[in-house]
């Protein structure tokens, strides 16, 4: 048995051991669904950053920057600063106002049944998008990390989907949140070490790491190139890359904000100020977590390189290549198992927040009209989802393969939580005039602006030469019609006209007058829900 | 049920959440946040696309070395981290001062709820 699989073993024995522990405490709507409202703020804090920091910002950005050197480092920017808006903007109403999801929030004020109904398809796309993109990348993953021990593509997804739904089915929120808090804390001893490793490679010195970053030697076309890679346009070239970065950085900035995983996170504390007090420490976390991410991709693309790394598995490779190349092959079996870890808390995260959803929205308030008919019902429906939802990521998955192209999956769920979710959220938040008829046609043309620009972008639009074969060929072969990878800087503000064009085309006082309680309730957390006894 | 055994929930009728939010108080304590939130947010806004912005139409400007092979997009980039976490420090320490208008407006509307002996 390889040191990998033991490692991966071990974190599976603990987690399972907490799922255990938390199945005895999850019975009950808000300990099930908001673990009893009693996790504190430097747990949240740690678990909202291990909910966040995928697979694709661990071992995606460090490939990135190996191989497009600056402009990778851009989307960790992206991804902390995006923070400000979660902290000024939604977490705090957000905790005062809402229960269980995002959607409490819009049912307020507005027609509950049709705003629920949206802003549920909407939560589900967002999750199983980015749980599809992430069981692809895992199962992938996990067969190459373990490929001695003879563990396949398959066998891995359905072991990444079968735990998965161990943790959210039995133990509920409090399972996923310690599967969150132990991930980060893993990721971020394993980051901090590999950082430690890479500069003593440098002999502590940053002049001679950053010399390095500036003279990187690769091969390309069989050809020996040496570039500058702390200079940007490695990644983003024109004609369109300057407008494909600035769309890039729409869609992280406000569609971090609209991640319903992340915005469930703020109902397991007590109170709106714990919730603040969460963000900050998740930001701590987070920002500390991407500088470092300096280390392990130009560390990557100077100590291995690029063409190390293209014959031994591809970008995604480049962070466990780094840590044997540093410390041999017990460090590559720590950083493949932290690896591991990531994805699993990640897709429990998703998981959670797309069963809850379906549960809470879909079924209580959109089909049985707000009333539970037997108590606990709620939350067998969410376990039953979960399972569901699981079980068709893990299909979905198989059905793709490994070398299905689905990086995009991931671009498309941001620019769906900027382009749906954000613009309702916050209208409903701070316009009077706001109604449902705004709610629903903005959540649909964000949905769909997002959706429909994907399909013709160049993630999915593009003539592929004959080699490349099966599901790693782009779905339509011709010329992308829309010229950017990140829809966000046209479907964005498709969002928001929809929205608003929606509101003032109709007539509807009643969504105005419960405007007072909600602006009161989410301003000063008059009257919100409290954290359960024990 | 867990809930059952909570602290209870404020609640009120529409009249009353009306009349709270005609109140001195919340309207002082709406003013007091926008002072900061939306500054705050205008600034963020502003300095973290100025690096798209010229990242992606002047690259050449951006690769001008500063130290050593330290160059001013990486600089400005990580800047930004930093940008982040002094924003984010003093939104804390502003919003200890919207709490405490915040605990004020409930703590009257809960003894004005309890005197009127509805709840």
């Amino acid at each position: 048995m390889s040191t990998a699989l033991v490692m991966f073993l071990g974190f599976i024995a603990v987690t399972l051991g907490i799922t255990y522990w938390a199945s005895k405490r999850s019975a009950g709507t808000s300990a099930y669904f908001a673990a009893s409202r009693r996790v504190t703020g430097w747990q949240n804090g740690i678990a909202v950053a291990g909910d966040y920091m995928s697979a694709a910002s661990f071992l995606g950005i460090a490939g990135i920057i190996a191989f497009q050197g600056y402009d990778g480092f851009m989307f960790s920017v992206g991804w902390l600063v995006a923070y400000l808006t979660v902290l000024l903007v939604v977490a705090e109403p957000l905790r005062n106002a809402g229960r269980y999801t995002m959607a409490d929030v819009l049912a307020y004020r507005l027609k509950p049944r049709p705003v629920r109904a949206m802003a549920s398809i909407s939560t589900l796309t967002v999750s199983t998008f980015y749980m599809i993109a992430q069981m692809v990348g895992a199962g992938a993953l996990v067969a190459l990390l373990l490929k001695d021990s003879g563990i396949s593509y398959r066998t891995a997804v359905i072991g990444v989907g079968v735990l998965m739904i161990v943790y959210v089915v039995f133990g509920g929120m409090l399972a996923t949140t310690w599967v969150q808090i132990i991930k980060a804390i893993l990721l971020m001893a394993g980051t901090i070490l590999l950082s430690i490793l890479v500069l003593a490679h440098f002999h502590f010195s940053l002049g001679d790491f950053f010399n390095a970053i500036a003279h990187v030697t690769y091969h390309d076309k069989g050809q020996e190139v040496v570039k500058d890679f702390l200079t940007p346009g490695l990644r983003y070239k024109p004609p369109y890359g300057a407008l494909d970065l600035i769309s890039l950085g729409l869609a992280l900035i406000f569609g971090t904000a609209g991640l319903p995983h992340i915005l469930v996170r703020f109902y397991t504390v007590p109170d709106a100020k714990t919730a603040r007090a969460s963000v900050v420490w998740a930001m701590v976390l987070i920002g500390s977590f991407y500088i470092m991410t300096t280390f392990l991709g130009f560390g990557a693309a100077t100590i291995v390189g690029r063409d190390f790394i293209s014959t031994h598995g591809g970008t995604n490779m480049s962070a466990p290549l780094l840590a044997q190349a540093l410390a041999g092959n017990i460090f590559f079996a720590f950083i493949s198992a932290i690896a591991f870890a990531t994805i699993l808390a990640v897709v429990a995260g998703l998981t959670i927040s797309a069963s809850t959803s379906f549960a809470h929205d879909l079924w209580t308030n959109v089909i049985h009209r707000g009333e539970e008919r037997k108590p606990g019902e709620e939350v067998l429906v969410a376990r039953i989802s979960a399972f569901v939802v699981g079980a068709v990521a893990m299909a979905v998955a198989i059905l793709l393969g490994p070398t299905a192209n689905v990086a995009f999956l991931v671009a498309l769920a941001f620019a769906v939580a900027a382009s749906a979710n954000l613009p309702v959220i916050v209208l409903s938040i701070f316009w009077r005039r706001f109604n449902t008829t705004g709610a629903v046609t903005g959540l649909a043309v964000g949905l769909l602006a997002s959706i429909g620009l994907i399909l013709l972008s160049p993630s999915l639009m593009a003539i592929d030469p004959p080699t490349v074969t099966g599901a790693a060929r782009h779905l339509i072969q011709a010329k992308a019609i829309f010229p950017l990878e990140n829809p966000g800087i046209l479907s964005i503000p498709l969002g928001f006209l929809g929205a608003i064009l929606g509101t003032l085309l109709s007539h509807e006082p009643t969504s105005e007058h419960k405007f007072n309680e909600l602006l009161v309730r989410s301003n000063t957390g008059l009257g919100a829900e409290r954290a359960g006894a024990h | 049920m867990h809930e059952a055994k909570a602290p209870k929930r404020f609640e009120a009728d529409k009249t009353e959440w009306d009349r709270i939010a005609e109140t001195r108080e919340f309207k002082d304590l709406m003013a007091t946040k926008k002072i900061f939130i939306v500054p705050a947010f205008v600034f963020f806004i502003v300095y973290y696309f100025l690096l798209p912005l010229l990242v992606g139409y002047a690259p050449q400007f951006m690769a001008t070395k500063v130290i050593g092979e330290v160059n001013l997009a990486y600089l400005f980039a990580l800047s930004q981290f930093f940008m982040a976490w002094t924003v984010a420090w003093l939104y804390v320490k502003a919003a200890g001062n919207f709490d405490r208008l915040a605990q004020d407006i409930i703590e009257k509307a809960e003894t004005r709820t309890a005197q009127q002996g509805g709840q």
